[in-house]
């Protein structure tokens, strides 16, 4: 008997108690790196007094340029979730288009903070310069790592639906994508807070 | 339809929400945003009380998207998901507290007077 | 940073080590590789040893691998013992010992490295992955694609640390590499790297396993089977598989820190420009406490099982032992500053962590009761696993008293990296974990090779490994109360301490004995399998689903899903007298994740990320590990050849080959 056939002949309900495991497995994963993220924030609260005689970031960050940044993403995440429900009601075209729409908006957010990067690490604000910076670059960068890595899947996830449609791989994708979407903007509203807001405040 | 189905148990959150759910959520995501970003650089409050502020701010932007966005909350007994989170949160107090406290500690207790007095001069602003 | 040409710092004269032991282990690992590669090449068992292991998905097989590697593994770390042993009792006053400082060094760092993560780690998750689908009455794991990758990462994380034998050298910093003398400047060479890299690569598979098992056990356990009738191991595997979840992300970020201020220069830990040691050593322990906790449970659950079944009575408290766990779990989150008491926090700090750390005695010494309490008035059968039950019994209550002990911080501060320190925690390792994880064994080998072992000659082992424990480590209590501390190569003759090093090191010599003896009788057993054939699945009267199938297990697991009712379902099944299942049983085809390379792939390649860190070929890592996501984007475009069908018809005849219990 062939696989295909197999299958058919198996209760629909494996196959949907395997994307639920699929779903559930993906929400833990992201817990843990939740914990990944708070022990980057500790670090970064113990350190961030540690300028060494260097900038602080009440000397470093420009708040309209982050405040656009944060825009950005934060947009970002309602296309994604508008591109969820697409997927949800089968919709093949919006998908594509609202999941482009949150590709853009994301890059615009890590080309922002790349050039951020750039202009603070050849400025004499680098990530060697001191505990409170290198706490400063790896808590934000390893965030935009995450983004990163999100773009690469939605990049393959957009090319995947154009190619086969919304099959049920493919919505299984989708949705755990959506769900590291939302994951990223909501690790930046902590990010904006803490690093930025705070780091502006202490004067 | 009967990927429609697949899907309602794909994600039990997301078979239920509505537009609606990303727009409100969007809405006030933008407002709190904005509100924070405003009482910092207007300097609204004095240091201590703005920071506790701006905490609570981050923290119902938190909680709104958690329930708008991730539908948390939403989804049917067992709340598998829920219970996860609230073990993450605890486990996250603990350590991000439990560090702070520990290493504000050690860190007045283990300078000596000329280190202190060195980095306190060298503080940027 | 720069990138030094296409081999980084990789010179010729990183190529082969100059001190002798070292030399004549990397000869010896040279030589069992080479004799491996031979004999499978004279059975020709390639194409077999692609298809049956290196591509598998079967958790069975992987478990297999695990312990395999773990039990190499333990040899390697064992003779780091006798060598350390050596050194410490005849290392006196003039006289200048068997290794050099600097290899010491290593040799303590590498012990303790490879006997938690890939010892300790590797036999606990090998455990799990034979025994926990069988006892939930599951045919998989959750993800049995990332099961195996998992197993792959631990694998190269092992050839990595191995590798620093032979191409370079290894740390010297300790399990633990502390700043400052991790940093750069303190460790320049490639030892600390080598450390991190190892230990970054099998974390991360122990991460993703952590996640695999929850997930498994939450969300497949066979029909009936609600959380409280589940047997007690998977329980404790569960709440093991918690903290890791919750705890290896921290150990991820305090390795990426570390590296980060060695490979680039940032100042996390460094001695100015802002870096804090400190929080280095609060983060590595805040990771470090559960750790140890991930280790034990597990073995609390074998015991769990072992007493249960050879005490032929139900286990005492249920319901006490699954909360002690769960208390357990928690509080193993709030004790870490206890490792840490001496470094200078004030007395509100350590007191409430003392506290902490007592307090979490409390659900140990319940369960230890209720396993006394199962053994009585219980038919007792003193089998081998048994052996090692009373072992730990006594053995880990001591080392627990000791502990309670260590954990007043003024006591900690006469105690903190003395030769007490580290008997105690060897105590709770050796006698807990190593104990229990043999029990296990013993007790669940049977049902995956088919064939029972040698009990008499284990129980000889168990008695080498008893009384070698107590003379290798009671005499290190005395020396720390003497003041002897922990790591030192060398001492003077006035001290009066060789004497107790002498002892120590006839105790490790006992327990090499009880090693011996392990391994021949595995080799016996595999010789005698025929005469010591499993033939019913059930060959000590078991209690939980995973006797209810044939030895060994079938691919699928169970032919037919099993239905459960209460605790100990297959004792009750076997009480009423319907273990055997209904003869007109309706098998159907069973669909089963089909092999697939992808896992071993990216192993290696994240053996070569590792290495090319480590060595500064910069220029390599991001090829690597675009070749990762390349390997992943290809695997995850689900094709009809990512499962395979086992029919109706094959599942009967399998089913009728194999005897099981209870069937005529």
């Amino acid at each position: 008997m062939s696989v295909q056939a197999a299958r058919a002949v198996q209760d629909l309900d494996h196959e949907v108690e395997a994307d639920d495991r699929a779903v559930f497995g993906f929400w833990v994963y992201l817990m843990t790196d939740c914990v990944l993220f708070a022990s980057l924030f500790a670090t970064y609260a113990v350190l961030h007094k540690n300028t060494a005689g260097g900038p602080s970031g009440h000397q470093l960050f420009d708040m309209p340029y982050v405040l656009v940044e944060t825009m950005a993403l934060l947009t970002s995440s309602f296309t994604c979730g508008l591109g969820m429900l697409a997927a949800r009601d089968g919709r093949k075209n919006a998908v594509v288009a609202w999941f482009t729409a949150t590709f853009a908006l994301g890059v615009t957010f890590l080309t922002l903070e790349l050039a951020e990067f750039h202009h603070l690490a050849t400025t004499g604000a680098g990530w060697s310069r001191s505990g409170f910076l290198s706490a400063y670059f790896t808590l934000v960068g390893t965030h935009g790592a995450h983004i990163t890595i999100g773009l690469i899947w939605m990049v393959v996830m957009i090319s995947r639906v154009l190619g086969s449609g919304l099959t049920r791989g493919n919505i299984r994708r989708l949705t755990l994508l959506g769900i590291f979407w939302h994951f990223l903007d909501l690790v930046w509203i902590f990010i904006f807070t803490i690093v930025y807001l705070m780091g502006t405040a202490r004067v | 339809m009967s990927q429609h189905a697949g899907t309602e148990r794909l994600d039990s959150g997301l078979a239920h929400a509505g537009v609606r759910s990303y727009v409100s959520g969007f809405a006030i995501s933008i407002l709190l945003t904005i509100a924070a970003y405003l009482m910092v650089t207007d300097q609204v409050l004095p240091t201590g009380p703005l920071i506790a502020v701006i905490l609570v701010v981050a923290l119902a932007q938190f909680g709104t998207q958690l329930y708008c966005f991730l539908h948390l909350g939403t989804e049917s007994r067992p709340r598998w998901k829920l219970l996860m989170f609230v073990a993450m949160v605890i486990i996250v107090l603990i350590l991000v507290l439990g560090s702070l406290w520990i290493m504000r500690n050690l860190d007045s207790r283990m300078t000596i007077p000329q280190q202190e007095q060195y980095m306190n001069s060298q503080q940027g602003i | 940073m720069t990138v030094a040409g296409i081999f980084g710092r990789l010179t010729w004269s990183n190529l082969f080590p100059s001190v002798l032991v070292t030399q004549a282990a990397v000869v010896s690992i040279g030589l069992g590789l080479v004799a491996a590669v031979a004999l499978v090449t004279y059975l020709r068992r390639w194409r077999w040893l692609w298809k049956e292991w290196l591509t598998t998905v079967d958790p069975k097989r992987i478990g297999v691998m695990y312990i395999i590697v773990a039990v190499l593994m333990l040899v390697r770390g064992g003779v780091d013992v006798v060598l350390m042993r050596a050194q410490q009792a005849t290392s006196v006053g003039a006289a200048a010992g068997v290794v050099p400082t600097s290899t010491f060094q290593q040799l303590f760092s590498a012990h303790g490295t490879i006997m938690i993560f890939f010892v300790a780690m590797g036999l606990m998750f090998g455990i799990i992955n034979l025994v926990v689908p069988l006892q939930i009455g599951a045919r998989d794991v959750a993800f049995p694609f990332l099961n195996a990758t998992s197993f792959w990462l631990f694998c190269a994380g092992m050839v990595l640390i191995n590798a620093s034998l032979g191409v370079g050298e290894f740390s010297a910093a300790g399990w633990l590499a502390y700043p400052p003398l991790s940093e750069l400047r303190y460790s320049p060479g490639v030892g600390v790297d080598y450390w991190i890299w190892s230990l970054q690569i099998a974390g991360i598979g122990s991460l993703l396993s952590g996640i695999n098992f929850f997930v498994t056990i939450l969300r497949m356990r066979c029909r009936g089977m609600t959380l409280m009738r589940m047997p007690l191991f998977s329980w404790s595997v569960l709440c093991s598989m918690f903290l890791v979840m919750f705890a290896f992300p921290v150990l991820t970020v305090t390795l990426s820190l570390l590296f980060l201020d060695r490979a680039v220069g940032t100042h996390f830990f460094t001695a100015g420009a802002g870096g804090d040691m400190m929080m280095y050593v609060n983060l590595i322990w805040a990771w470090g406490h559960p750790e140890v906790y991930i280790l034990v449970l597990p073995a609390f659950g074998i015991f769990s099982e072992v007493v249960a079944t050879y005490s032929r009575k139900p286990l005492f408290g249920y319901v006490s032992m699954v909360l002690a766990l769960a208390a357990i779990t928690l509080l193993s989150f709030t004790v870490w500053v206890h490792h840490f008491f001496t470094m200078g926090a004030g007395a509100d700090v350590n007191a409430f962590f003392g506290i902490m750390t007592m307090v979490i005695a409390i659900p140990t010494g319940v369960k230890i009761f209720n396993w006394l309490a199962t053994m009585y008035r219980g038919r007792i059968h003193f089998s081998a696993p048994m052996y090692f039950f009373m072992g730990f019994v006594f053995l880990f209550t001591m080392g627990g008293v000791a502990g309670v002990m260590l954990a007043v911080p003024a006591i900690d501060y006469q105690l903190h990296n003395s030769l007490f320190l580290v008997a105690h925690f060897h105590t709770m390792i050796v006698s807990g974990v190593l104990f229990g994880d043999f029990a296990g064994l013993i007790y669940w080998l049977p049902k995956v090779i088919g064939f029972k072992m040698d009990d008499r000659l284990l129980k000889y082992s168990a008695w080498c490994w008893i009384v070698g424990f107590v003379l290798a480590f009671g005499p290190l209590y005395l020396l720390g109360f003497m003041g002897a501390t922990r790591r030192t190569s060398h001492y003077a003759s006035d001290t009066g301490w060789q004497p107790l090093f002498v002892v120590a090191g006839l105790g490790v010599a006992i327990i090499a004995v009880g090693v011996a003896i392990m391994l021949l009788q595995l080799l016996l057993s595999v010789q005698r399998r025929k005469q010591n054939r499993d033939t019913t699945g059930d060959p000590w009267n078991g209690r939980t689903l995973e006797w209810s199938i044939p030895s060994p297990v079938p691919v699928y697991n169970f032919a037919v899903l099993p239905v459960v009712e209460g605790r100990d379902a297959f004792w009750a099944a076997k009480q009423r007298g319907d273990a055997s299942g209904a003869a007109a049983v309706r098998y159907e085809d069973i669909l089963l994740p089909a092999n697939t390379p992808a896992g071993l792939a990216i192993g290696m390649l994240a053996f070569v990320v590792g290495f090319t860190l480590i060595w500064q070929m910069y220029w390599a890592t991001p090829l690597a590990i675009l070749a990762i996501i390349v390997v992943l984007a290809i695997r995850t475009t689900a094709t009809d050849d990512s499962e395979r069908v086992i029919t109706a018809a094959e599942v009967e005849g399998i089913e009728r080959s194999r005897a099981r219990a209870g069937l005529a």
